[in-house]
């Protein structure tokens, strides 16, 4: 097979823009239509057929973080709305009497979500380390062992977990939880963190041994920080499962320690399933992922081809 | 600045036996450079002394002490890697500033500013102190690394092959500079090199290593002029030493096998005739391919020869070395 190093010629590089732009129409569409659904109301949001421009409205995001009564015309008329939210809820003659649990199982969900990601990128770079800088015995066994925990979709074992869980207590706690994403993290972690620590040529923490550091300040001053890009990549995908994870939300929590995935589809309005206002939830739920990928994004872009090492 | 002794070190990686019972004492404040072919054991000889590697038997002692279980950093030497191993995520300063800043000195800021400024000044890196350690040139980083060495005043110094990949002009200056440093300062300098001018040029002793073994130690021109095998004899000299079969000369003592010609050992214009080949003009000498006998002689003539290629020439041996069948020189 040969390659050729010749730069493409002008129709190539069109047919390969459209192609490139008309696969991001397609992945971003649905983002965009849940996006532009929880800025409708109530009856634009079910209309039939669909409406792709119709009246803004805030009432998705109130509905979404309120709880609300239906009020009588003389209540209506003795409360007047003092704020814009409270405006918005008192046209469609509602009252809010309180915060919704929303606020609360989105902060369960930052908490389980960062906690597990630190846990597992943590525990992953000491692990990874040590498979490839040590003479450990069995090491290959161990490494098989470990990614074999993928090897079957994690909800396989959901009842032997359940039944531990509850056994142990954990059930709907927050360390609970963090335990079990970090424990299905681990895997993915400590294989890829131990490819980007192989790329790190062991000269390096040689030269700081000799320099008159100890093995683990060599491994923080020298290692760490060039493994920097291997560890936000990393932590970029374990962030991602735990955060999106819905099946052993909705087996294992369902109050204390309830993550927003279970919390978001439940989230039903007077007049039946309050559409905008999911759709608010699952916009909102987009952002902090979407922030620490782009936080990240620097590191991910850097390269390893920075290296001061002559292969 | 330290004696290195070193004490029937043996290490072997599975089946390859690296080092095979090698004991050597570097004396205090001497440049020693390790000759031998890759795979000769320079290189894991190095390690063992710096503590990155342990023997599997044998001992070594620096300055006395015995550095059994000792770290590298416990056992006080500075080291120098073939591959410049700068910290890549450092500046040029930071990366000089690195050993003099570890837990063991801790050195303070002044006497750190003083001392890098003075190694950035011999090494002519001082306008690249701020600049990112990969944003330097090959011959550039390794001067840096050796700066790392050089700011430290270790037990010993151990350097694997500094300056090869180095062009020919740096690596004449850094050659006397390493020198007229080690020179200076007393230093003890464990060197690995497979450059023959490098050991001539600053070693106050060589130690040939073949597969493991210690087969020669002495000062660059006793092994020269009284090589103990024809492998320690090929080490040095430029061109080579010439190998052949005893007896196409005359006189060979009983048990030799081959006789070994440096250029120096060839009285030309008298005994028997050989053919030149080829003559090569180098500027300050000239080359002489001859053939004799069917076999190859390469020698050195008057750089103005008016020899030239099919010209017959005639050759004597004078004072040469013997080996017999082992390779082992015949006294």
């Amino acid at each position: 097979m040969s390659y050729s190093v010749t730069e493409p010629s002008k129709p190539q590089k069109w047919i390969a823009g459209l192609l490139v732009a008309a696969y991001g129409i397609i992945t971003i569409l649905p983002l965009l239509w849940i996006i532009s659904t929880s800025f409708k109301s109530q009856n634009d949001a079910i209309a039939y057929p669909p409406e792709v421009f119709s009246e803004f409205t805030l009432g998705g995001y109130v509905n979404l973080f309120t709880t609300q009564t239906r009020q009588s015309a003389e209540a209506l008329e003795a409360n007047p709305p003092e704020t814009w939210y409270d405006e918005i809820v008192h046209e469609r003659g509602m009252a809010i009497v309180g915060p919704s649990r929303f606020g609360e199982r989105f902060m369960n969900s930052v908490i389980i979500g960062f906690g597990s990601t630190f846990l597992s990128v943590f525990l992953g770079t000491l692990a990874a380390y040590a498979f490839s800088r040590f003479r450990i015995p069995l090491k290959d066994d161990l490494l098989f062992f470990i990614l074999s925990t993928r090897m079957m979709p994690p909800i396989a074992v959901a009842i032997p977990i359940f039944l531990m869980f509850r056994g142990l207590g954990l059930s709907d706690t927050h360390a609970g939880m963090i335990l079990l994403y970090t424990a299905v993290n681990l895997s993915l972690s400590v294989w890829l963190l131990k490819g980007f620590i192989d790329e790190i040529p062991r000269e390096y923490e040689e030269a700081a041994l000799i320099d008159g550091y100890t093995r683990f300040q060599a491994f923080y001053k020298v290692v760490l920080p060039q493994a920097a890009t291997g560890i936000a990549s990393t932590a970029i995908f374990c962030l991602i499962f735990a955060w999106n994870e819905y099946a052993f939300a909705v087996l294992l929590t369902s109050g204390n320690a309830q993550t927003a995935p279970p919390f978001i589809p439940t989230i039903i309005g007077v007049t039946g399933q309050d559409w905008p206002a999911v759709a608010a939830g699952a916009t909102i739920f987009l952002v902090p992922v979407m922030v620490f990928t782009i936080l990240l994004r620097k590191h991910l872009l850097r390269g390893i081809t920075f290296g001061a090492v002559r292969k | 600045m330290a004696e290195v002794r070193l004490t029937g070190i043996t290490k072997t990686f599975g089946a390859t036996v690296a080092l095979d019972d090698v004991t050597m004492t570097v004396p205090d404040g001497s440049f020693v450079v390790l000759l031998g072919p890759t795979g000769a054991g320079k290189t894991t000889l190095l390690r063992m002394v710096s503590g990155l590697d342990t023997p599997d038997r044998g001992g070594v002692q620096i300055d006395g002490r015995d550095m059994a279980g000792l770290t590298p950093a416990q056992r006080n030497v500075a080291m120098v890697f073939q591959q410049y191993s700068l910290y890549p995520h450092l500046t040029v300063r930071q990366n000089l500033e690195f050993p003099l800043k570890s837990p063991i000195l801790k050195t303070p800021q002044p006497e750190i500013d003083r001392k890098v400024g003075q190694i950035a000044e011999v090494l002519q890196i001082s306008h690249k102190l701020d600049n990112k350690a990969t944003a330097l040139s090959g011959g550039e980083m390794q001067r840096v690394s050796i700066g790392r060495a050089l700011v430290r005043n270790p037990a010993v110094f151990l350097m694997d092959e500094p300056l090869s990949s180095l062009d020919a002009k740096l690596r004449a200056d850094l050659r006397i500079e390493l020198k007229s440093i080690q020179a200076e300062r007393g230093a003890t300098l464990l060197y690995v090199t497979h450059d023959q001018i490098e050991a001539m040029t600053m070693a106050t002793h060589v130690g040939v290593l073949d597969r493991g073994k210690l087969v020669q130690f002495g000062s660059p021109r006793e092994i020269y002029e009284n090589p103990v095998s024809i492998y320690a004899a090929s080490r040095l000299g430029q061109p080579r030493i010439n190998v052949l079969p005893a007896d196409v000369f005359g006189g060979a003592p009983a048990r030799a096998v081959s006789i070994g010609l440096r250029p120096e050992m060839i009285v030309q214009g008298e005994g028997e005739e050989s053919f030149v080949q080829r003559v090569e003009h180098l500027g300050d000498q000239t080359r002489l391919h001859l053939r004799f006998r069917s076999h190859d002689i390469v020698t050195v003539t008057d750089a103005h020869t008016e020899l030239k290629s099919g010209d017959i020439l005639r050759i004597r041996p004078h004072n040469p070395f013997y080996f017999d069948a082992s390779g082992a020189r015949l006294a």
